[in-house]
């Protein structure tokens, strides 16, 4: 079942830059702050109408008391460009949250790993906050950290940089493995390969792992079909293999996709 | 619950809803006749959602209000499930974007114990849009859909770009395009509306052949065939290289065309191409269209039909116009 969703106008609260081209916006949104579980995205929409297709951008924190929404994104084209420009007090149109989420009840009495790379990191922060009972978060960066605070409050913080500037030298994995760390369930979220790889990786463990997949949206909310994935089995709703990540997903438990 | 957050949704939505809210308030007392009439069968309005961007109304269904439409058109259907296109599948383009779904639909089984089901208590007519890769699949799809009652209208896509013999084959040849309106419309019980490509040298002729074979309506245009390069992968931006390109980039085409076509046949023209709003909707009724259709508009703004439907009674109200069929092709 879908969640609950509102097609808004957010306050801006405030934007800071939280890294090189990345960015921390605060929205006032009570519904959706109410309604967001740890997983699910918005979709944000530009002013600039010659841009027409939403922005789909995962939710680091909702705050249900203070109505509040932070979205943590990395300037990747003229939309998100514009998304970085806007100030306290500015309004922006937002459809959200969507999505289904990270399924926290699988996690119930199990030591989870909380993987994100890249731009993939955001989410693992409201995730972090209301998962319960045991958690390591490995965050992989190429260089820069952002976040680093938020997650380390939340949960034992391993870091993972492509150049070695700061923790393990290599790969979300490498640090699992240079740490001797285990886990009885995965949550993650980040680039393909690094999803992929962790997909491998859970199989061998045979862990259950749960992976946030990312592709262009149009409409976010299942009619377009644009933003499908491959599936191993025939999916209920497409009657063939594909599933609609806006709808079903973005977080699939890895054996039921093909990456 | 579900119905306080959708009237929740409404209300906090954009300044454009509020609008629309007014809009609404307005029309209640409002004199305007918007009914339309497309092959025997009455809309409340002019406005209806372009195949492919809407599903069947389900997803748009749960934020925007149906009954508010003249008609909800369905996500083409075919004989059997087809899975589509590989990803990406979608590409932003100025002012509009460029897709190659690839016609992916659950089949035509699925299609009525599921959509039409939920289309059943809808309050608004129903289109469904019908593709297939030979003229027999067209026929069995069309001829089952005529079964069912919820079905008022079919609308066959002989124009989608992005598969092979998805259509395109059957629409860029007139005598082909002849061919299969005939064929479905020996079998087709409800009136069949043939929807039109653009990627033609002469929209005419093409409406005229589906004429000539018995079409009961026309639409157009469907998306314009484009190509999108990603300069920093060295790539297609789609997986299937090309794409059909929708949204306001193409209205101009789209009104041109339109008024081709209505000054060729004597059949209704449904007019579709980049309409965001209501005065884009108006240049296709005064072009010569007898309906429109909301598209890709939907993506920036879920509320985009119903919004141009309110608006086309608005402007009617202002301009002081009773009845819609006095702007029907009053451009000529």
């Amino acid at each position: 079942m879908e969640a609950e969703k509102v097609f808004a106008r957010a306050l801006v609260l405030g934007q800071e830059s939280v890294g090189t081209q990345i960015f921390s916006l605060l929205l006032e949104e009570k519904t959706v702050a109410a309604l967001a579980k740890p997983g699910q995205f918005v979709s944000v929409y530009c002013h600039d109408r010659s841009r027409l297709l939403p922005r789909p951008i995962s939710i680091c924190e909702a705050d249900p008391a203070a109505g509040t929404v932070r979205l943590v994104y990395r300037i990747a084209g003229e939309g998100t460009r514009e998304f970085a420009a806007l100030k306290t007090g500015d309004m922006v149109e937002i459809l959200g949250p969507l999505g289904n989420g990270f399924p926290l009840e699988e996690a119930e009495g199990k030591r989870a790993f909380l993987i994100g790379g890249g731009i993939g990191i955001p989410p693992l922060v409201e995730l972090a906050k209301r998962l319960p009972g045991k958690k390591q978060i490995i965050a992989g960066y190429r260089d820069e950290l952002f976040l680093t605070q938020e997650l380390s409050r939340r949960g034992e913080l391993f870091i993972a940089t492509e150049d070695g500037s700061t923790g393990t030298k290599g790969n979300v994995l490498d640090c699992i493995r240079e740490n001797g760390l285990t886990a009885d369930i995965i949550f993650a979220c980040g680039p393909t390969p690094m999803l992929r790889a962790l997909k491998a990786y859970a199989e061998t463990e045979k862990i259950p792992c749960y992976l946030s997949l990312e592709q262009r949206m149009a409409c976010g909310i299942g009619a377009c079909l644009a933003c499908v994935c491959h599936t191993t089995e025939k999916d209920e709703h497409s009657q063939v293999k594909n599933k609609r990540i806006c709808a079903e997903g973005p977080v699939f438990e890895a054996g039921e996709i093909v990456l | 619950m579900t119905e306080k957050f959708e009237s929740d949704a409404f209300t906090r939505s954009s300044t454009g809803a509020h609008d629309a809210g007014r809009t609404e308030e307005r029309n209640e007392n409002r004199k305007v006749r918007t009914a339309v009439e497309i092959a025997g069968v009455t809309l409340k309005n002019p406005v209806m959602t372009a195949s492919g961007t809407f599903g069947s109304g389900m997803e748009y269904g749960q934020l925007t209000d149906l009954s508010a439409l003249g008609a909800v058109v369905t996500k083409g259907v075919a004989n059997v499930p087809w899975s589509g296109n590989d990803v990406p599948r979608i590409a932003e383009t100025p002012s509009g974007m460029m897709n190659a779904i690839g016609l992916q639909n659950p089949g035509i089984d699925t299609f009525i114990r599921r959509d039409l089901a939920f289309l059943e208590k809808a309050d608004t007519r129903v289109i469904v849009n019908v593709c297939g890769r030979s003229i027999q699949d067209y026929c069995e799809t069309a001829e089952r859909l005529s079964g069912e009652k919820r079905v008022d209208l079919l609308e066959i896509n002989i124009s989608c770009p992005n598969v092979k013999e998805g259509g395109i084959a059957f629409g860029q040849d007139p005598k082909c395009a002849m061919e299969v309106t005939a064929a479905v419309k020996r079998v087709a019980k409800v009136p069949v509306i043939l929807k039109l490509s653009p990627n033609v040298t002469d929209i005419a002729e093409m409406a005229k052949a589906v004429e000539a074979g018995g079409a009961d309506a026309v639409s157009l245009i469907n998306t314009l065939t484009g190509m999108k390069i990603d300069i920093h992968r060295r790539t297609f931006a789609l997986a299937n290289r090309t794409g059909g390109v929708s949204g306001p980039a193409i209205r101009p085409i789209a009104v041109r065309m339109v008024y081709q076509a209505a000054h060729a046949v004597k059949i209704p023209v449904i007019g579709m191409g980049g309409i965001t709003c209501a005065e884009d909707a108006l240049e296709f009724l005064m072009a010569g269209a007898s309906a429109v259709a909301v598209g890709t508009a939907h993506f920036r703004d879920p509320f985009a039909s119903v919004k141009t439907a309110r608006g086309i009674a608005a402007f009617m109200e202002e301009e002081g116009i009773e009845d819609i069929r006095e702007l029907i092709g009053c451009v000529d």
